[in-house]
């Protein structure tokens, strides 16, 4: 909490963190859009597979596979297992960088510099994250339910009529805003614990890697609390 | 507790030296002076002003007079030399990007590192480094200068380079400088006003002639630990009675 206070406290130089976010933006989403896409794509099309391969009733419509695709997509893989892989991946960058720069000196350079080192490391990273999560989740949700329409078909086990009239019926705009606002949150989960454990790294490189483990750990659990309480508020 | 009565003051414009073996506080008093640490009790005052009561933005005001070498430089990785000393400036100053530029070029030829604007952290020696540290470090003409272990991990020229350097910056820009260090090379080199931490107290001051011919025993220990340093003594001490 009180690192917190520190970080949301006035900036030193607005045009400077406004630099910085668009630094961040690039570092935290446009560098992750390679590994987001491979993962959707492909969870896409074994999502499509599997549920071809579950459903043998007759009784049973064929569009389910391209529905069953689309409400895992939307509701679960996009936002929260792609949030899991992001805290590996962001979430340990960031902890690494910041517990870097705390045993290199680097952030007491910037304190006795005077300036907010928790705001200047911490902010932009939280700010960058919440804008660019949600428009890494929309591409993994296209791509994902694409890689369905192209797999499904491809592979006979359902006809792109039958995918396409699945991805459409019984749709709720409502459950992309839902999985949207978990995006912005996991952001801030991930960017803040992160940023909480590389902040406070004291020792050396093995103290490092330790926060890296910690800030991992402790995001992925706490993504998987809030996906819980806000499913519960949100869709119940 | 790592440190105890201790009341000392740094000479104004000169090179104050901070000595001590290590693990004997002298890094924690640079700490607690510069308000990286948090003292329990006392005082700490930059020309009068007491700097352990003040408020957040009063500290920030005093930090910008402020510069520090640090031991491992400290230098942003990723920004390069000229963005490094800009940095203080970009964060503080209200001057054009041109000035700022003009000023960083000046900088970084006081130090000696002219053309070596665009080349990153990792790309220059250990002794460049310090001297980038020292360029960022008076890039905002601080009035007090902090030089933490500026020699350690250099090689004997490229220290009293760098020693000559931080005398230089000192005297040219009237700051106040405090050295950490436990070399007694630059001790007598640059120190203009030696203090001898011991167990975590102010254990003997005054300057680099007197600490040649002290009889204080842990400083004695300090100083002339080797047998070579106890025969240059003790010849130093004979030429001195005739």
């Amino acid at each position: 909490m009180l690192l917190m206070q520190q970080v949301c406290s006035k900036p030193e130089r607005l045009a400077i963190y406004r630099i910085r976010i668009v630094q961040e933006i690039d570092k935290i989403g446009v560098q992750s859009v390679g590994i987001v896409a491979l993962l959707s794509a492909f969870m896409g099309a074994v999502i499509t597979l599997q549920t071809a391969a579950n459903i043998d009733s007759a009784w049973v419509p064929r569009w389910t596979i391209g529905y069953t695709t689309r409400q895992s997509l939307i509701l679960e893989f996009s936002s929260t297992i792609m949030s899991l892989i992001l805290s590996g991946k962001v979430g340990s960058n960031i902890a690494s960088e910041i517990g870097t720069m705390r045993i290199t000196e680097q952030i007491d350079a910037l304190d006795i510099m005077g300036v907010n080192s928790a705001s200047y490391l911490i902010l932009p990273k939280i700010i960058a994250a919440m804008l660019i999560f949600p428009f890494l989740v929309v591409i993994s949700m296209f791509l994902g339910i694409a890689a369905g329409a192209l797999i499904g078909p491809g592979s006979g086990v359902i006809s792109l009529t039958d995918y396409i009239s699945g991805i459409q019926i019984y749709f709720e705009p409502f459950q992309v805003t839902y999985t949207l606002i978990k995006s912005v949150v996991f952001a801030y989960i991930i960017t803040s614990v992160s940023g909480y454990h590389g902040y406070y790294t004291k020792g050396g490189a093995l103290q490092v890697g330790e926060s890296n483990t910690r800030a991992v750990v402790y995001s992925i659990i706490l993504i998987m609390i809030s996906n819980y309480i806000i499913t519960q508020l949100l869709l119940l | 507790m790592v440190l105890q009565d201790i009341q000392t003051s740094f000479e104004k414009g000169k090179v104050n030296f901070i000595i001590g073996i290590s693990g004997s506080g002298k890094s924690v008093l640079t700490k607690c002076v510069v308000g990286l640490m948090e003292v329990n009790k006392g005082e700490i005052e930059f020309d009068g002003r007491n700097f352990t009561i003040m408020n957040h933005r009063q500290r920030k005001e005093i930090r910008q007079d402020i510069g520090m070498l640090f031991q491992g430089s400290a230098l942003f990785d990723s920004l390069t030399v000229e963005q490094n000393v800009m940095f203080p400036l970009e964060m503080f100053a209200t001057m054009s990007k041109a000035e700022m530029r003009k000023r960083a070029d000046w900088c970084l030829e006081r130090v000696n590192l002219v053309g070596k604007n665009n080349l990153f952290p990792s790309e220059i020696s250990g002794g460049m480094q310090k001297r980038t540290g020292i360029a960022r470090a008076i890039a905002m003409n601080p009035k007090y200068l902090f030089c933490d272990e500026p020699n350690s991990g250099l090689d004997p020229q490229t220290a009293i380079i760098i020693d000559n350097l931080i005398r230089e910056i000192t005297y040219d820009l009237g700051c106040t400088t405090v050295v950490v260090s436990h070399d007694m090379n630059s001790v007598m080199e640059i120190g203009d006003s030696i203090n001898f931490i011991h167990a975590g107290q102010l254990w003997w001051k005054g300057d680099r002639r007197e600490i040649l011919f002290t009889e204080n025993k842990e400083l004695n220990d300090f100083v002339f630990a080797s047998e070579f340093m106890k025969e240059i003594r003790e010849i130093m001490q004979k030429e001195s009675k005739r």
